[in-house]
């Protein structure tokens, strides 16, 4: 389109590009960033967790004046906990992951020189990178950041006089969510608009990759939630600095009753969850459409029903919007309600088994091709059915009263969102590093990489189940207060072993990321024989994507091993290769399939 | 000492960055026949170890988890939830055997070729009906269950209970005499009146503050929470009974101790887990622990959070009845 309108400068290439590739490469790089933070406060707060009031050099590197003698200070634990929390769910599986490839895979999926406003996909990561960037800040924040969990449930997160996080370092972290939701709804908008209208030829709907169903799906859930957390936080605000009452009544705190009256933090926690559980699937949908796309191109087969992937992503992000009450069974709220949100919550097992179920098939009989994207997408049905699996006890309103709010809960959702987003997004890496940078990465590494983080990932979390079992309540500083737990000790000395190994581990994947980038073998065209359009774009980046006209589409994408005769698995193949790109019309005769 | 170590390591990142270069030097980028047959064996051997941990946890960390319900409206709970358990479980295993075994077996070689299998409705409607069946009967019995807990309509009888949460620690009010609790406000609270109650209700009169809970066995409990500055969350695992404590409003929850305290210090998994606690204690050189009920914190709610709890004792009627009658009421305390 605007190839050569004007000469680029570092500045509109690196920096303030409009560039669809290149946004999305600043979105993996800030993403990779925050998440290295994010990682390692969670291996800091481990620690503290297995050794308690133990003394380590690196938390007194590291803490400065949040710790006493190599020790955390409990408000400093909180905080790491807070931060840990945000920074992953927020900026590495939401902008990181969605950010990523949504930018890079939507125009060069469905057909499009660009997204339908470069400027704004623009505006969108700049946001980003400022909200992160005010989010690393609060780290530096004399009180502290913000601490009060990454729910921030209010009056908690409301008052300084409760908690000394609650003050500076919760302002930014408000201003900070504030922007980064701006940020996110500009880029859900630019992404559902250019779907619906930048396809080339022949890419209808039905003939979308699954990746590109799961971005607007995602794109779309984005946008009905994400504006009512921004009320929560703005009316927080209110509440915080000009002396409204939406979330805070009846309160006496240092010795004084505040001048509240007539707010709920049940209001709070309803409009957040409105966000939170749709959030779940913000960050899971789209690793579950990179996988659908890594484990048909790997398994030379087509994705096993594909309409019922699609139907089942609908049912999902239906569902998910009507499910936030299961995360307030314990609230106060009417228990009628309960009962309806336990009825809509184990709904949602229903598509997600058929979505466990097809990858599984579509794994059966094929020709299974283990590339290191390919073993992660693997990991990541493994994890997903894991974690999925507990929700059936979470879910529940009667079994969730016990176990609310333990460790059980923080090995389901770490294992269902957390381990299998971050595996997609993974898997997507490896797959599409050569059409982001024009290199291969290193298999042997990616092969390290993976099978070290899954022990790891198993070895934390299918213990800390048990440790929930036992009644732990998650976000202790240490309970040594309780002597029923010491039995748990050792359990905690183990999984935090696994933790730190799996979080030193990463180093491995991003020595071979950054390593690739500048030594790695240049890419083949195609390198995984894949038959998706974002393949027939040369190695070499162009603005534009295509250097002449934008390829015709006449298949759907999974076109893989098709046979002459359909019913005879050893018959020939009907393109005399085993996969079939989107853009080779019919043969005479041949039935769409 | 300390910049000897940052430098080791920095040597350290050094010799590891210079062997992964030539690591990438070596090596290849796209999987061959043979990368796909160590990755299938590997995928295999991890199987063996992801089972051999599941069970070993399942096992060996049976004696970690909370005891049987010590609450009448648990048993319910504690069979739903192992009905649940033996399901999920079930399904865990048959699935990763199915994930890992298929990725060994149908590992990539130049002379296979995939089966083309895009469509099955058939499969399609049993997977989609088996699970919706089953969910059906599992919530079927989870919102019984759970209107039964919450159901708290036709207590009469029961003792009435005021939890009081704050930064950091829990205090409580017996109803007293007249079973009803007088009315309590932060506007209310000074000095020994620490948990704002109105003296001038004359429900108040003869509500008993304490700082440790007594249940009878076997009788109803009808508790009412409050918190006076932030959330807070009364969590009694042994009784699988948890409830938010909400600033601004009262909320509430109910539950029938089915063990005393000595009771329950003789059941056999108690017995078991106590045994376990206290070689731990020993070899760190504490004084034993003894079986207690507790009430803890469970919404984070500051720097104390993790050590915010209050002793529950159960106890037979006639021992209660002696226990209550001892403590004081809040109009001999507050004048």
């Amino acid at each position: 389109m605007s190839d050569h309108h004007h000469k680029e400068t570092f500045v509109t290439k690196y920096i303030f590009s409009q560039d669809h590739k290149m946004i999305s490469k600043q979105f993996l790089v800030t993403g990779m960033i925050m998440g290295i933070i994010g990682v390692f406060m969670s291996m800091l707060f481990r620690m503290q967790i297995a050794w308690p009031e133990e003394s380590f050099s690196i938390i007194e590197a590291f803490l400065g004046p949040h710790q006493t003698d190599g020790v955390m200070n409990p408000d400093m634990y909180l905080a790491l906990v807070t931060i840990h929390g945000t920074i992953m769910v927020f900026f590495v599986l939401t902008a990181g992951l969605s950010g990523t490839f949504s930018n890079l895979l939507i125009p060069l999926q469905i057909g499009a020189r660009d997204m339908a406003s470069g400027f704004l996909n623009m505006l969108s990561y700049w946001l980003f990178f400022i909200s992160s960037a005010l989010m690393v800040i609060s780290l530096f924040v004399e009180a502290g950041p913000a601490s009060a969990g990454w729910t921030i449930y209010p009056p908690l997160s409301a008052l300084p006089q409760a908690i000394p996080g609650s003050g500076a370092g919760m302002t930014l972290w408000l201003v900070s969510m504030a922007i980064f939701i701006a940020s996110s709804l500009i880029g859900s908008l630019n992404y559902i608009v250019t779907i619906f209208n930048l396809r080339t030829k022949g890419m209808k709907m039905t003939r979308l990759p699954l990746t590109m169903w799961a971005f607007f799906i995602t794109a779309i859930i984005g946008v009905v939630s994400f504006p009512v957390l921004l009320s929560a936080a703005l009316l927080l605000i209110f509440d915080r600095s000009f002396g409204t009452s939406f979330y805070l009544s009846d309160i006496f705190i240092s010795g004084e009753v505040l001048h509240y009256q007539g707010g709920s933090p049940v209001l709070f926690e309803h409009l957040f969850w409105f966000l939170g559980h749709p959030e779940v699937y913000i960050v899971l949908l789209p690793a579950l459409g990179i996988t659908s796309e890594i484990i048909s191109t790997n398994s030379r087969k087509p994705i096993f029903g594909y309409r019922a992937m699609i139907l089942s992503i609908i049912a999902i992000a239906f569902l998910s919007t009507i499910v936030w009450g299961h995360h307030m069974f314990i609230s106060g709220m009417n228990p009628f309600l309960g009962s309806v949100f336990t009825f809509t919550t184990l709904l949602i097992a229903i598509p997600s088994a058929v979505k466990a179920f097809n990858y599984i098939t579509t794994l059966w009989k094929g020709n299974l091709q283990l590339n290191p994207a390919m073993l992660f997408s693997i990991g990541l049905v493994s994890t997903f059915v894991t974690g999925g699996l507990t929700g059936l006890v979470l879910g529940d309103s009667a079994l969730d009263i016990a176990i609310h709010d333990t460790y059980f809960v923080v090995a389901h959702f770490h294992l269902v969102m957390g381990v299998s987003a971050i595996f997609g997004m993974y898997a997507g890496i490896y797959h599409w590093f050569p059409k982001m940078y024009g290199k291969m990465m290193n298999k042997t590494l990616g092969y390290w990489h993976f099978w070290i983080t899954i022990i790891c990932a198993y070895g934390v979390f299918w213990p800390m189940h048990f440790i929930g079992l036992a009644g732990l309540p998650r976000r202790y500083y240490s309970n040594t207060a309780f002597p029923m737990f010491d039995d748990l000790a050792d359990v905690n000395v183990v999984i935090t072993i696994f933790a730190l190994i799996g979080g030193l581990s990463q180093i491995i994947f991003i020595a071979n990321f950054f390593i690739s980038i500048y030594r790695g073998k240049k890419a083949p065209q195609n390198p995984w024989n894949s038959n998706t359009i974002e393949w027939t774009t040369p190695v070499e980046h162009i603005h534009g994507n295509w250097p002449g006209k934008i390829p015709e589409v006449h298949r759907w994408a999974y076109d893989y091993s098709k046979r002459v005769d359909p019913e005879d698995d050893d018959s020939d193949y009907l393109h005399g290769q085993d996969f079939v790109m989107q853009t080779t019309p019919l043969l005479d005769g041949e039935e769409p399939s | 000492m300390l910049a000897l170590f940052y430098i080791f390591i920095g040597v350290a990142i050094g010799v590891s960055f210079w062997q992964l270069t030539r690591i990438m030097n070596l090596r290849g980028t796209i999987a061959t026949d043979k990368d796909n047959a160590t990755q299938g064996k590997i995928a295999l051997a991890f199987m063996a170890f992801f089972y051999a941990i599941m069970i070993y946890c399942l096992i060996f960390m049976n004696v970690l988890m909370l005891p049987e319900s010590a609450s009448i409206e648990g048993e319910h709970d504690d069979n739903l939830f192992n009905i649940t358990f033996w399901l999920i479980g079930i399904v865990q295993f048959i699935m990763q055997f199915l994930i890992f075994y298929f990725t060994f077996k149908y590992r990539g070689k130049k002379e296979n070729k995939a089966k083309f299998f895009a469509d099955s409705h058939k499969l399609e409607i049993i997977w989609t009906i088996i699970p919706a069946v089953v969910l059906v009967l599992l919530i079927g019995y989870g919102l019984w269950q759970w209107n039964t807990v919450m159901d708290l309509s036709d207590d009469d009888d029961s003792i009435v209970i005021e939890v009081y949460a704050r930064q950091f620690d829990w205090q409580a009010r017996y109803a007293g005499e007249d079973n009803t609790l007088g009315l309590g406000n932060v506007n209310f609270i000074k000095g020994i009146n620490s948990i704002g109650v109105d003296m001038n209700d004359e429900n108040s009169q003869d509500d008993k503050p304490v700082r440790e809970l007594y249940l009878p066995k076997g009788k109803k409990v009808h508790f009412k929470f409050r918190s006076q500055d932030v959330l807070h969350s009364a969590y009694m695992p042994h009784f699988r009974a948890q409830m938010n404590c909400v600033p601004g409003m009262v909320t509430e929850f109910g539950f029938t101790p089915k063990y005393t305290t000595a009771e329950m210090r003789q059941q056999s998994e108690v017995v078991a887990k106590t045994a376990v606690i206290n070689k731990v204690r020993k070899a760190k050189g504490e004084d034993p622990y003894e079986f207690d009920y507790l009430l803890l914190c469970n919404k984070i709610c500051g720097a104390s959070h993790y050590n915010m709890q209050m002793k529950i004792t159960v106890v037979e009627q006639a021992e209660y009845d002696k226990w209550i009658a001892e403590q004081p009421t809040l109009a001999t305390i507050i004048k």
